[in-house]
């Protein structure tokens, strides 16, 4: 155990200072970018905050149930199955068929190359799953069918909350996807997410309909509240122009009025849309309805042909700001509720890096001085090992641009304290190694071999709760595993290279000495 | 060095180990834990005022007109530092924290929000499933490592060691009503480690003896293994000790309840390591044959 090849000693001491120089890197500023890595700081260190969104499915679901009925019904006409009944009920379309052609609809829904009900062959699963009572069917979505419905709306709603956080232009934001209706945000730096919460709180669903004079329209009407909770008005259902036909939309002053509006261009199909609705509607009052409320009425003077056109509605500049923003970032799928908040504010982070800082410094200077007075000389060698230790620990964090959370200096404290433990095994196996051997080469020898299945089982075992805290924990926690996990790795290479080819050269030299430890 | 009767205690300790978790899990059932705003769901805030105007009572006279339920406000670190908890959360509405800002901001001047958690219910409650996983998976982790690398006496006496430490933690967190939250789950996990690790290592001594010395009674047997391991354990738990209390008292008020569990989770790991899992040993006959035998197959 005490001999190392030429090789052996030169590779540990490269990679020993290859390892520590990512360490050093974070305190320097290098211009090349390997070499200028830092360590991530988590957001309880830098302030930020997280937000964690889910989505209401509720709705898309219903909506594609609708949608699902309109294209059974004409899927059935087209094969000349009368059926009839419709209805959407607990997330589920029933209806009824004709007596001589249930067998043949039963068919149709459960055929593998189904056009109507998609089988997905990977999955071994139908769109939806079906049941047959007399002439009723029932149709729910399956469980693929509902993941797969589930994924496109949160791959849908991760895209525009990204654009939204983008346009509001926070530092390096974090969106990421969670399991398939949730969707992660990580704001470093912000401080007060006030604005960017109430900018995805909302769906951003905008429509433009007419007010109804007579109740009896052939689309059917509606009743909505004014967004500012004044009044009600009769909209009829007809969707004149929806959100999806904006080019552009921007905040601007009315000169006339002297008011903010946000003012909207429209691609060529809207535009056309909207000339034509408003050419017919002169005289009438267009509704534009945001998520079921309605921001103003305006009444239509002429035709707007160019595709141009304002909304009013009692903006200050900052809310016209941000419906701007809304409307050119796009419509939500479906709403989101925000489930989990954290927010870290700048300068509690600060306090946070300032005090775990000066608790490693500290806890570090009595560890090492213990290890000292226990046992000086081969306490200098464990305390050399534990010094480069910390220099790869954090070389290796920085590396991999881990992040490093409050709970994650905590976890490099407390491997400070435990890394000692392998030495200290080393050492007092030795000690009593000595006790009945002579050659002091041959006691030391067997005293790392006798404790080396000991040294391992013991880092293991916490390596194992490592592992674990690192896939069930969430944010700051995953970080204290990082450390503590790659503290035992660290740990165990500082020992077996670092701490043994001192302790080899030293022993090997002085092999004639008394009382060596 | 001299030898420590440690065998001469074990009985008496064991009765003190089943007092202590008896009681430990009379509270845990009667009393409960103290849980977060993680496990709980709710809001917290960190918040810092001016030197002159608030005290706890203002503060949570103020809390209290806002209808936000249970609201709890405590000291937080130094004078000027509170955090207040309640139960209502209301994330989605994104004037809740800053109208409680400005209310607050009327009845006792300026604050600074340090920090805001806004925990919903569904996501406390998967929490608190995933923390209560993550412990059942480590220990049931630890039990089939120490089962293959051991025979199934020594797993026996490690994993009685594990539980008496989790269970009297938790049980001393529950009659001082400390906080419940993430991180000492993480602690707890750490804690399981610690204790596996010291008991692993007298019991490598102990396997070791057993081969050396057949003759040797296993109540003998254990003490000679202590004593040979202890220095070693004193040594460690003194360092490990050294850091966490260096964290408990350098690391601000956020770790506070994280590096306390640590510390009581070494000190009864090192403890049942010594009088948990070496007694069991003892009960369980353990002898050469044992391992020889096993060894044999």
């Amino acid at each position: 155990m005490l001999y190392f090849s030429k090789l052996r000693v030169f590779s540990v001491l490269i990679f020993t200072l290859i390892i520590s120089y990512f360490t050093i890197s974070n305190f320097t500023n290098v211009d090349d970018e390997f070499f200028s890595k830092n360590i991530k700081l988590g957001l309880d260190l830098q302030g930020g905050s997280y937000l964690l969104l889910e989505i209401d499915n509720e709705p898309v679901i219903t909506q594609r149930l609708q949608s699902k009925v309109l294209e059974f019904k004409k899927f059935f006409k087209d094969k000349d199955i009368k059926v009839r009944n419709f209805v959407i009920e607990d997330k589920s379309i029933i209806f009824d068929v004709e007596n001589s052609k249930i067998e043949d609809v039963k068919s149709l829904l459960d055929d593998d190359k189904s056009e109507i009900n998609p089988y997905f062959q990977q999955y071994k699963s139908h769109q939806f799953n079906f049941e047959n009572m007399d002439t009723s069917f029932k149709l729910e979505f399956s469980d693929y069918g509902l993941v797969l419905l589930k994924n496109s709306s949160l791959d849908q709603a991760i895209e525009i909350v990204r654009r939204r956080v983008d346009e509001v232009g926070t530092n390096e934001p974090n969106i990421l996807k969670r399991g398939n209706d949730r969707i992660l945000v990580e704001l470093p730096g912000l401080d007060d997410p006030g604005r960017i919460k109430s900018l995805l709180g909302k769906t951003a669903n905008l429509t433009f309909q007419f007010i109804s004079s007579s109740s009896e329209e052939s689309f059917g009407t509606e009743k909505l509240s004014f967004e500012d909770g004044s009044s009600e008005a009769i909209v009829s259902k007809r969707i004149v122009l929806s959100g999806d036909n904006l080019m552009d939309a921007k905040p601007t002053m009315n000169n006339q009025t002297n008011e903010t509006v946000v003012s909207f261009s429209l691609d060529r199909v809207g535009a056309k849309k909207f000339g034509k609705a408003t050419s017919n509607g002169v005289g009438k009052r267009l509704a534009i309805v945001l998520d079921g409320k309605i921001i103003s009425a305006p009444e239509v003077r002429e035709p707007i042909i160019g595709g141009n056109g304002q909304i009013s509605g009692n903006f200050t500049f900052q809310s016209a700001t941000d419906l701007a923003l809304l409307l050119r970032s796009g419509a939500l799928p479906a709403p989101l509720n925000i489930i989990e908040e954290r927010t870290v504010g700048p300068d509690l982070g600060k306090d946070s890096i300032n005090a775990g800082i000066m608790s490693l410094i500290i806890g570090f200077i009595l560890v090492v001085a213990f290890m000292f007075y226990k046992y000086r000389f081969f306490g200098l060698i464990a305390n050399l090992a534990l010094i480069s230790n910390l220099f790869l620990l954090v070389g290796i964090l920085t590396l991999f641009e881990a992040t490093l959370t409050l709970p994650g200096i905590a976890g490099i404290i407390l491997t400070v304290g435990m890394a000692v433990d392998a030495n200290v095994l080393i050492f007092e196996r030795i000690k009593e190694e000595l006790k009945n051997e002579n050659n002091s080469i041959v006691a030391f020898d067997s005293g790392y071999t006798k404790s080396r299945t000991t040294i391992l089982d013991a880092n293991i075992t916490t390596l194992i709760a490592a592992v674990i805290l690192f896939f069930m924990g969430s944010g700051p926690i995953k970080g204290f595993s990082i450390t503590l996990g790659v503290g035992i790795l660290t740990t165990l290479f500082s020992v077996y290279f670092i701490a043994r080819l001192i302790t080899a050269y030293y022993v090997i030299k002085n092999k004639h000495k008394e009382k060596l430890i | 060095m001299k030898t420590i009767y440690f065998n001469k205690f074990y009985k008496s300790f064991n009765i003190l180990s089943g007092i202590l978790i008896i009681a430990s899990l009379v509270f845990l059932v009667f009393k409960g834990l103290n849980f977060g705003v993680d496990f709980k769901g709710g809001t917290l805030i960190e918040l810092r005022t001016d030197k002159s105007s608030a005290n706890i009572t203002k503060i949570r006279d103020s809390f209290n007109q806002m209808n936000l339920g249970d609201v709890s406000v405590k000291n937080f670190g130094n004078e000027t530092d509170f955090v207040v908890k309640f139960e209502k959360q209301n994330s989605n509405d994104p004037q809740f924290i800053e109208e409680i800002k400005t209310k607050l901001s009327n009845s006792i001047g300026n604050v600074d929000f340090r920090r805001v958690e806004n925990v919903g219910p569904k996501v406390s409650a998967e929490l608190l499933r995933s923390g209560v996983i993550a412990i059942a998976l480590s220990l049931a982790a630890m039990l089939l490592y120490i089962w293959i690398r051991f025979e199934w006496q020594f797993s026996l006496g490690a994993i009685l060691a594990l539980f008496h430490d989790v269970i009297i933690t938790l049980g001393v967190f529950s009659v001082f009503s400390l906080e419940i939250n993430l991180s000492i789950v993480a602690a707890v996990l750490t804690i399981v480690g610690y204790s596996m690790n010291d008991t692993v290592v007298i019991f490598d001594r102990v396997r070791e003896n057993l081969r050396k010395y057949a003759d040797v009674k296993i109540f003998e047997l254990t003490n000679i293994s202590i004593n040979e391991t202890l220095s070693r354990t004193i040594i460690t738990s003194v360092t490990t000790l050294l850091a966490l209390l260096s964290i408990f008292i350098f690391g601000g008020e956020i770790l506070k309840g994280f590096s306390l569990a640590m510390i009581l989770g070494v000190i009864f790991g090192t403890y049942s390591s010594i009088y948990i899992a070496n007694p069991v040993l003892v009960s369980l006959k353990v002898s050469q044959r044992t391992i020889v035998k096993e060894e044999k197959e």
